[in-house]
């Protein structure tokens, strides 16, 4: 399945480093006083002989020679550190696998991590052969190489991407921050912005929406209002400063910060200017949400303000008493987060979390809180609030007004649950 | 409401910065013409008013042939679905704590589903139907949700005067909806 972050040449570790590896995993985790599902095995004793006072093994003998891995993967002891794939769905061509939250730092998600949706595959395209079509209501039809498109002025910015089903208003509800909201990412991006390019092409009067295709099996089509084509969408072709990945649209993909993961078409091949929307499949069978009384709602776009607290949550353990870092990520499809509020006494008082600079305007942001457990259950929970005073809501506010056939956008405040003997779930299971 | 305004200026701007800046021959000069040929093979959309439909036709029986070569094996034989999406019934249920969404019951235009059958379908096997193929296929799928008569023969003319039943349910985004 993640055969992009595989080195070729990377010596498979032999079965005494591989024991070794789940060991010291699961010590680490622990003597640091949190431990992660991984521990939840009966942690290996560290050897000894590695402690103090005595110098361990690694400094005895040279290490790995330089060029043995000529595109780096991480350390043997992190192979748990993967995306969060159901190992249960009827079929895997129209399907997703989840970022895992709850091991990751900072803000930017890494290639090999970030989250995947595809409605047809992932297909295996050949830049050499890509193309891009921009036509309809344009002055001049223009076909473009990839050469083409990266010969046009650049930019770069850092954007989240989120699945509008992240998670769905049902039950069961995840055990973990990754099974809850894993179809989140955030990357910097490069690329041209959109109105740069349909510039080149000349809009005609009547202008008001693009159909975006995408050059996979599922030719996945959306329609973008011209308004955000003409702000800040881009067409990119870069991915935290190498190519996108196959994954996420390689050789090129559409990206609308802040409007749901579907719009921003991967495989990029087609922009079509109309008048009207396409009215595809993916835009009215699905992403659409259903209403209690029957209706639903159609183009709904925006991603709304949305945490999660990531350490500790869902299938963590708190392994002792005293100061423990509580920490997570917030972000909105409407701008930058002004403020995350969090509560450790299930929602009666709210602190200020410390948002971690850059705070940039739909991108993720982490923040963070001391903490002192105490060894006495808890309910710690987050609430983001947008730049245009939006505040999070919580799950039953939603479900009010929404009901639990909505299927998308949810963005809950999500609560864990601490008990007694620092076991982190579900606060809402 | 004065914010909606300044969007709607800024908009209106923005589009005639674009269009002067390429009338002005101020563009870089990127990319080469894309020729009819080229926009016709690639730009397969149908709209909701069945414009860019192709030539071709196909009958309710025709459709039952190809989606049982093509389709029942991942839909069911009756559309019911498996591993593939169910495609017939649901109608009355969207309103209920158990809502089937499928093409009768949820879908606002009968030109979509020329539009997706013909890009995406049969998953195994996209672009591979003919252009009558997916006309009769999809006149199966309208008559087994009570859509069409089991005579009927659909075209680019048939199609989308087809009324399907949920098509005046969709309404606007009117988020923030809480609070
Ligand atoms: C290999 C399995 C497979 C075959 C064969 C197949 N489909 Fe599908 N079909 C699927 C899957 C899976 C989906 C859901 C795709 C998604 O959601 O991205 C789907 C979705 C659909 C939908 C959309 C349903 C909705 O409510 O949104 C239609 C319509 C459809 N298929 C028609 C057909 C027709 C007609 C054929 C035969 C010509 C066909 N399919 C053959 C697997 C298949």
């Amino acid at each position: 399945m993640t055969d992009d972050d595989t080195g070729a040449a990377t010596r498979p570790p032999s079965r005494r480093e591989f024991l070794r590896a789940s060991g010291a995993m699961a010590g680490g985790a622990v003597a640091g006083g949190l431990a992660g599902r991984a521990a939840a095995a009966e942690p290996a004793a560290p050897d000894a002989a590695n402690l103090p006072p005595n110098v361990p093994e690694w400094m005895k003998a040279p290490g790995e020679p330089m060029g043995n891995e000529p595109y780096g993967t991480p350390s043997v002891y992190e192979k748990g550190v993967v995306r969060n794939i159901s190992k249960t769905l009827k079929q895997y061509i129209s399907a997703s696998g989840r970022t895992p939250l709850q091991d990751l730092d900072g803000i930017i998600t890494p290639n090999g991590l970030f989250y995947e949706r595809h409605h047809g595959g992932v297909p295996t395209i050949d830049p050499a052969q890509h193309r891009l079509m921009v036509h309809g209501l344009v002055e001049r039809p223009l076909i473009f190489t990839m050469e083409d498109i990266r010969r046009f002025p650049s930019q770069s910015r850092i954007h989240f991407i989120e699945c509008s089903g992240n998670p769905v208003y049902t039950r069961p509800y995840g055990k973990t921050a990754s099974d809850l909201v894993g179809l989140v990412s955030c990357a910097e991006w490069t690329g041209v912005p959109l109105k740069t390019v349909l510039a080149e092409a000349g809009l005609e009067d009547g202008a008001r929406w693009v159909v975006a295709e995408g050059a996979d099996a599922a030719a996945l089509t959306r329609s973008v209002p011209i308004e955000k084509c003409l702000d800040d969408a881009m067409l990119v072709y870069s991915q935290n400063g190498e190519r996108l990945r196959p994954q996420q649209g390689y050789p090129l993909r559409l990206l609308l910060p802040g409007f749901e993961g579907n719009m921003n078409v991967k495989w990029l091949r087609r922009l079509k200017v109309t008048t009207e929307p396409a009215y595809s499949r993916e835009e009215t069978s699905k992403y659409t949400d259903l209403m209690p009384d029957g209706t639903a709602r159609e183009f709904t776009f925006h991603m709304e303000a949305k945490s999660i607290i990531t350490r500790p949550s869902g299938g963590q353990k708190l392994t002792v008493r005293g100061f423990h870092e509580i920490t997570g990520i917030a972000w909105s499809g409407h701008g930058k987060i002004a403020r995350v509020e969090v509560s450790v006494d299930g929602g009666h008082d709210w602190q200020t979390a410390e948002l971690q600079e850059p705070v940039l305007t739909r991108a993720l942001t982490r923040f963070r809180l001391p903490w002192h457990w105490n060894g006495e259950p808890a309910m710690i929970q987050s609430r983001a609030v947008d730049e245009t005073g939006y505040v999070q809501p919580t799950l039953q506010e939603l479900l009010a007004v929404r009901g639990s056939n909505h299927f998308y956008h949810n963005n809950a405040i999500w609560p864990w649950r601490i008990d007694a003997a620092g076991e982190v779930t579900n606060g809402q299971a | 409401m004065a914010r909606r305004d300044t969007r709607a200026i800024g908009l209106a701007a923005l589009l005639v910065l674009a269009a002067s800046a390429a009338r002005a021959g101020e563009g870089y000069g990127i990319g080469r013409p894309a020729t009819a040929a080229e926009i016709a093979g690639w730009n397969i959309d149908i709209d909701r008013a069945g414009d860019n439909l192709p030539p071709g036709r196909g009958s309710v029986d025709r459709g039952r042939v190809v989606f049982a070569e093509h389709c029942a094996s991942c839909h069911g034989a009756k559309g019911e679905g498996a591993l593939g999406d169910q495609l017939v019934g649901g109608q009355g249920t969207l309103a209920t704590a158990k809502p089937v969404r499928t093409v009768g019951s949820f879908w606002p235009y009968a030109t979509t589903l020329f539009d997706y059958i013909r890009r995406a379908m049969p998953q195994n096997a996209p672009q591979s139907l003919s252009n009558d193929d997916v006309y009769a296929v999809a006149a199966f799928i309208l008559n087994l949700n009570g859509l069409l008569p089991a005579d009927a023969v659909l075209d680019a003319h048939a199609l989308p005067a087809v009324r399907m039943p949920n098509r005046d349910s969709f309404v606007g985004d009117p988020r923030p909806d809480v609070r």
